[in-house]
């Protein structure tokens, strides 16, 4: 555990997100929390087809919760659900490039949980409509 | 009350994390445990075991004896009147359960009321919230700006469909002590059950079951340095007697047959299967620990580490103590712009434990406006030293923050 974890970028973004905020018409909205912590995040995001067009989050939580959702947002704006599907925690956690400890884990991986569950659940609503 | 002394029986403390001497803050959560209740648990199993209260040889009667001496140790030191008050239970969580659903699930019924307060841990909330499918009412008693219960509007809230209150002693957020004898007899004379939630007072002052006169009480042993999954609660035996069995099985029956059992007396009514002969020779030990020491010394050490720990605090830019005005025991605090989990991590490379997030009161946290609070709280080991440590480790926390 160390204190490494609180790199610029990881401050930059938590103390200036560049993806927060809402979409007034968005496609989905996901929200889930951390019932560890009480940490929240929700995720907005319209689509257009199968790419995302729009994203937004809004939440409440620790630097490493926050600046993880803002990280991940700029990495996945454009992608098709397809992609975002394959992208796995791995992935991200090399992404995010710090060393996160077991108990701090669930707060790096509450952005990429909530992402996943709203773009599964626009594939459903989707599929139901076709 | 000799602090450096009472440390060196904590093996515990002298560990380091990260090359800093632990300092544990964090005994509301959980305390650490003397070498004599370690000790106790080991001799235990090397001279002792065997399953209590099944067999006839001498190692069972050891065991019977030491599980039953342990029961009579709580009785004094809570001041029940004899062994069928005291049931053994994992923790307080438990024990609201056996309240609420071999209690509360028979005895009230649509329109009943139930009345809480808004400072309790999920262990005196969740349970409760069984009732609602029957129709009872769960309601709950507001703080004041200063962190206190408020008890006028205690008092307006009780009803004659008040059917039970149950009430932490200590909140363990706040730290604030709830004048509980007076809730007890607002209850009473209302005709209402009195139920108190013991698990921060209990460990640190003396609470007398027969001068509070509650009807039930429940508290844990690991947080009054007993080991984990040990608890207990009391309760009048008149109230017990008419209640049914919480869980079935072994040991909690008199006699079984293929389609009916009938139950065992007054504890072990209560108490099925295999009990926790550890934990009770633990708590029993911790109780002799603590009696030694004395109750009041422990209050009284207590007080002295939250007034300093608030001195030193309120010089500290950015920072807003939210433990309430008679608050002791613990300071809980906000850091403008930090939240709670990046204090405490930071803390923690200074070798710092303190508690951080929603405390297991999310009412509450949602009454004060907050989303997640930092925690410091104190026990009979601790010393202003460590506090002046904890303190002055907050100016990393605005280091990394850039506060
Ligand atoms: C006031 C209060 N009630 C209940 C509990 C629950 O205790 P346990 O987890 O041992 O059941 C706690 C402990 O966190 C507490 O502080």
């Amino acid at each position: 555990m160390s204190l490494e974890i609180y790199h610029e970028t990881i401050l930059a973004h938590y103390n200036n997100p560049g993806n927060s905020g809402v979409i007034s018409d968005a496609d989905v909205i996901s929200k889930d929390n951390n019932p560890v912590c009480g940490d929240v995040v929700e995720i907005q995001v319209k689509f257009n087809g199968e790419r995302i067009d729009e994203i937004k989050f809004q939440g409440q939580g620790c630097a490493i919760s926050l600046a993880s959702v803002d990280i991940l947002i700029d990495a996945i704006k454009g992608k098709t659900v397809d992609q975002i599907k394959n992208f796995r925690q791995e992935d991200f956690l090399k992404l995010l490039g710090i060393e996160i400890s077991p108990l701090r884990l669930k707060c790096a991986l509450l952005g990429l949980k909530v992402l996943k569950t709203g773009v599964y659940s626009y594939l459903d609503n989707n599929t139901e409509s076709t | 009350m000799n602090v450096e002394k009472i440390r060196e029986d904590f093996p515990i403390l002298k560990r380091k994390i990260n090359n800093h001497p632990l300092v544990f803050l964090d005994s509301a959560s959980t305390s650490q445990k003397p070498v004599q209740v370690i000790n106790a648990i080991k001799n235990y199993y090397e001279m002792n075991n065997a399953n209590p209260h099944r067999s006839i040889y001498q190692l069972c009667d050891e065991a019977t004896q030491m599980y039953e001496d342990a029961r009579k140790k709580v009785v004094k030191f809570i001041n029940a009147r004899n062994d069928e008050e005291i049931i053994f239970v994992r923790n307080t969580n438990e024990a609201m359960n056996i309240i609420v659903q071999s209690y509360a699930m028979d005895n009230l019924k649509e329109g009943d009321e139930v009345l809480l307060t808004v400072m309790e841990h999920h262990a005196n909330i969740v349970p409760w919230q069984m009732l609602q499918k029957k129709g009872v009412k769960i309601k709950f008693v507001d703080i004041k700006d200063d962190g206190t219960l408020d008890m006028d509007k205690l008092k307006d809230m009780m009803s004659k469909n008040t059917k039970i209150v149950s009430v932490t002693h200590k909140s363990n957020v706040l730290g604030s002590l709830n004048p509980i004898n007076e809730i007890g007899k607002i209850s009473h004379d209302n005709g209402s059950l009195f139920v108190v939630d013991g698990a921060q007072s209990v460990p640190n002052m003396q609470v007398d079951v027969n001068n509070i006169n509650c009807d039930f009480l429940a508290f844990s042993g690991h947080k009054m340095l007993a080991p984990m999954n040990i608890g207990v609660l009391y309760g009048k035996k008149e109230i017990l007697e008419r209640m049914e069995p919480f869980m079935r099985g072994s040991d909690m029956i008199k006699e079984v047959q293929l389609t009916e059992s009938t139950w065992n007396d007054l504890p072990w009514k209560f108490e099925a299967g295999t009990p926790n002969v550890e934990g009770a020779v633990g708590l029993s030990t911790a109780i002799d620990y603590l009696e030694k020491i004395g109750l009041d010394n422990v209050e009284k050490h207590e007080e002295d580490l939250t007034k300093h720990a608030l001195e030193r605090l309120r010089d500290v830019e950015g920072v807003k103590i939210l433990s309430a005005k008679n608050g002791n025991g613990m300071v809980s605090f906000h850091l403008s712009g930090v939240h709670s989990h990046d204090i405490a991590y930071i803390l923690n490379d200074s070798g710092i434990a303190i508690r951080s997030g929603h405390m297991c009161a999310q009412p509450l946290m949602r009454r004060l406006g907050v989303q997640s609070v930092a925690r410091a709280s104190f026990y009979l080991y601790n010393t202003k030293e460590e506090i002046d440590k904890f303190v002055d480790s907050l100016e990393n926390v605005k280091k990394v923050f850039k506060k």
